[in-house]
């Protein structure tokens, strides 16, 4: 068993409110993503669950049990922390052997235990060495085999990743589904990388300002973003965001353009309102079912596809397109429009328009 | 420096060329010049402690000599012995004096390294109210010399009756080193990451085991260096001493030391002997404390 919930926590630090009711229920067994920008209180959330951080108001309940003024150690969590607070005076074997140390186990099931643990993440050659003599890489191997040496509640893993580079990231990426896969164990990740976040959750909280915006599948957050916001910080290129309203059975754009009504949006005509489209949702070579005129902005060449700028009124698109195309600065071109896919957006509230069932 | 040296001012058929702008403001001229400098400096600053030295291994008649002696007269200990054996046997005043000194810093420094300590990691670590606040203050006990609170102790010790007792000297150096020690101490937890104890108390210690297994062994330099700071202000101290002790039994080195002068004769040799043994605890500790202050403390486990 391992579920963690996380019930309305508040923590302010002097006048800023870092969490602002976080209500998060990590099902037994799931990787759990909790995504969001710097300074928007995932850190803090983790560290609350942890029992490192005391709140102003909620709770957390472990296993269904009311933690919430349990100390750290009785909470029978494990934490990957991102810049690893590895012991310096201590070797990797100790760093690894800690968790076990400091809940007395015999000698011989601690070796075994990290035989086994340093065996699987393949670090039996720098069990000796102290953290200054370990690379990066190598230290957040350390760092994680301390938190998965034991057999805990939860593992909890604060941007363990951050500090590597992009092709060690990618790896570590694919290795811990694979150790989650193999552990079944109930893990809850912070990260502001929302690759990492739709590559590995089960489930994703997106958190904004100590607010939670969104909870779902992956998928969920990206097909149907609950609002503006989450829309535009989940998916790269980010979303390009139209300025239109309603009229009858057409969209008009702020910037003059009309592109039919979709028959999945719920807003009602003259409401001010925000058209969000997908780069991979618009093209530039005639496909799709409506257009925008444009003109050419720029292109971004990304070597497996291209990000072709088109200009519309005053907005930029993002459109995605394939690596050979060309053209030049000023050219007059249509962009064409999956409107089943695209989004709506009440301007004001920034809360999503589409019908729930479409 | 040397190498520099040679480096701008190549050998002699090429030195003639030399612009002599260059000689004066940099390379020879300039070392040269620093050179006699410190020399100047440094005799100016030994030479006291070179005739202390001198006068403490001199006889008594060499000392008063007319014209002063500075290379041809008779080495003598007999100063020394005086130092640390009464006239008639046994411990001599002055040897009481450097056992009170002894005991009063030593035990002081334990108790504003003891207090200091769990109250410097307190400062760092936790979110107190008014913290800032409680700083200043603490510094700010020390914002007073000595000798304006020293009537007003003096005043209250006679009250409570610690006048004239080691206890009474050991409280106020206490007193007086604790706010230097937290200050101090709190700097090096600073530079310790508190994620050291957060990671320890999820493995499950609590939370003064993982201060005590991973963050305090990292402040032993630092703990070290402030610690003989506090002993080296304990030994040397002189204002409380003369005011808040009176006989001999209880007096610590600086006033026994300085009771020596005065009366109608004064044996400096005495005087001088006294006070070599009395510097040299504090020389020692400060070749100690030098390198730990440059070194400070060093990490290296954590990305910042």
């Amino acid at each position: 068993m391992g579920t963690v919930a996380a019930q309305g926590l508040s923590k302010s630090f002097g006048k800023v409110q870092a969490l602002d009711g976080v209500t998060l229920d990590v099902p037994d067994g799931s990787f759990f993503v909790v995504l969001g920008p710097s300074g928007a209180g995932k850190t803090t959330t983790l560290r609350a669950i942890a029992g490192l951080e005391k709140l102003d108001a909620g709770s957390v309940h472990l296993d269904g049990r009311d933690a919430t003024g349990d100390a750290p150690a009785d909470r029978d969590l494990a934490m990957v922390f991102q810049n690893y607070a590895l012991y310096p005076r201590h070797t990797a074997y100790e760093n690894i052997a800690s968790p076990l140390r400091a809940r007395r186990r015999p000698p011989s099931e601690i070796a075994e235990a990290v035989d086994r643990i340093s065996g699987l993440l393949h670090i039996e050659r720098l069990l000796q060495r102290r953290p200054a003599q370990l690379s990066g890489g190598e230290m957040q191997r350390v760092a994680l085999a301390r938190a998965l040496v034991r057999s805990p509640r939860a593992f909890l893993m604060d941007e363990p990743l951050t500090n590597l580079d992009l092709k060690l990231r990618v790896e570590m990426r694919t290795e811990l589904t694979r150790i989650h896969r193999s552990l079944g164990a109930t893990f809850v990740y912070v990260t502001n990388d929302q690759v990492e976040a739709l590559s590995m959750a089960d489930q994703v909280a997106v958190l904004k300002e100590g607010k939670v915006q969104q909870v779902g599948t992956p998928a969920e957050v990206y097909e149907r973003p609950a609002n503006q916001w989450v829309a535009g910080f989940v998916g790269s290129p980010p979303i390009s965001l139209l300025a239109c309203r309603a009229e009858g059975d057409r969209l008009i754009g702020a910037d003059g353009w009309s592109l039919p009504r979709p028959g999945w949006t719920t807003a009602e005509d003259g409401r001010p309102l925000l058209l969000g489209l997908r780069s991979e949702d618009l093209s530039v070579e005639q496909r799709g079912n409506a257009s925008l005129p444009g003109e050419l902005y720029g292109i971004e060449p990304l070597g497996d596809r291209t990000v072709v700028d088109v200009r519309v009124g005053t907005e930029i698109l993002k459109v995605k397109a394939r690596p050979t195309i060309s053209g030049t600065p000023g050219e007059r071109l249509l962009v064409t429009v999956d409107l089943d896919r695209a989004h709506l957006f009440d301007a004001s509230t920034g809360q999503s328009l589409s019908a729930a069932t479409r | 420096m040397a190498v520099s040296v040679n480096e701008a001012v190549p050998a002699s058929p090429v030195r003639d060329r030399t612009p002599p702008a260059r000689r004066i403001g940099g390379g020879r001229g300039r070392s040269v010049l620093e050179i006699a400098l410190l020399t100047v400096l440094a005799v100016v600053m030994l030479f006291p402690v070179l005739w202390m030295i001198e006068t403490s291994i001199k006889e008594n008649r060499d000392v008063y000599a007319v014209p002063a002696k500075f290379f041809d007269f008779e080495v003598t200990l007999a100063h020394y012995r005086d130092v640390f054996v009464a006239p008639g046997g046994g411990l001599s005043d002055l040897s009481v004096a450097f056992l009170n000194s002894l005991l009063v810093a030593g035990v002081s420094t334990v108790l504003a390294t003891l207090l200091g300590v769990p109250a410097a990691w307190a400062y760092s670590r936790f979110t107190l109210k008014a913290k800032k606040d409680q700083l200043f203050f603490i510094l700010s006990t020390r914002f007073m010399p000595p000798v304006v609170v020293v009537i007003p102790i003096f005043l209250m010790y006679r009250v409570v009756g610690l006048i004239d007792t080691p206890l009474g000297l050991i409280l106020i150096y206490t007193a007086f080193n604790l706010p230097f020690t937290i200050w101090m101490v709190k700097g090096f937890v600073d530079e310790v990451p508190a994620e050291y104890e957060d990671a320890a108390m999820l493995d499950g210690y609590t939370r003064l085991q993982a201060f005590r297994k991973f963050t305090l062994p990292l402040l032993v330099p630092g703990i070290a260096a402030t610690a003989v700071f506090a002993l080296i202000f304990s030994w040397n101290e002189f204002v409380f001493a003369i005011f808040l002790t009176s006989s001999d039994s209880v007096r610590t080195a600086p006033p026994a030391i300085a009771g020596l002068i005065g009366g109608t004769t004064v044996d400096w040799g005495l005087v001088a002997a006294s006070s070599v043994v009395f510097a040299l605890p504090v020389l020692i500790f400060a070749y100690l404390v030098r390198r730990h202050l440059v070194a400070g403390v060093t990490l290296g486990a954590v990305r910042r």
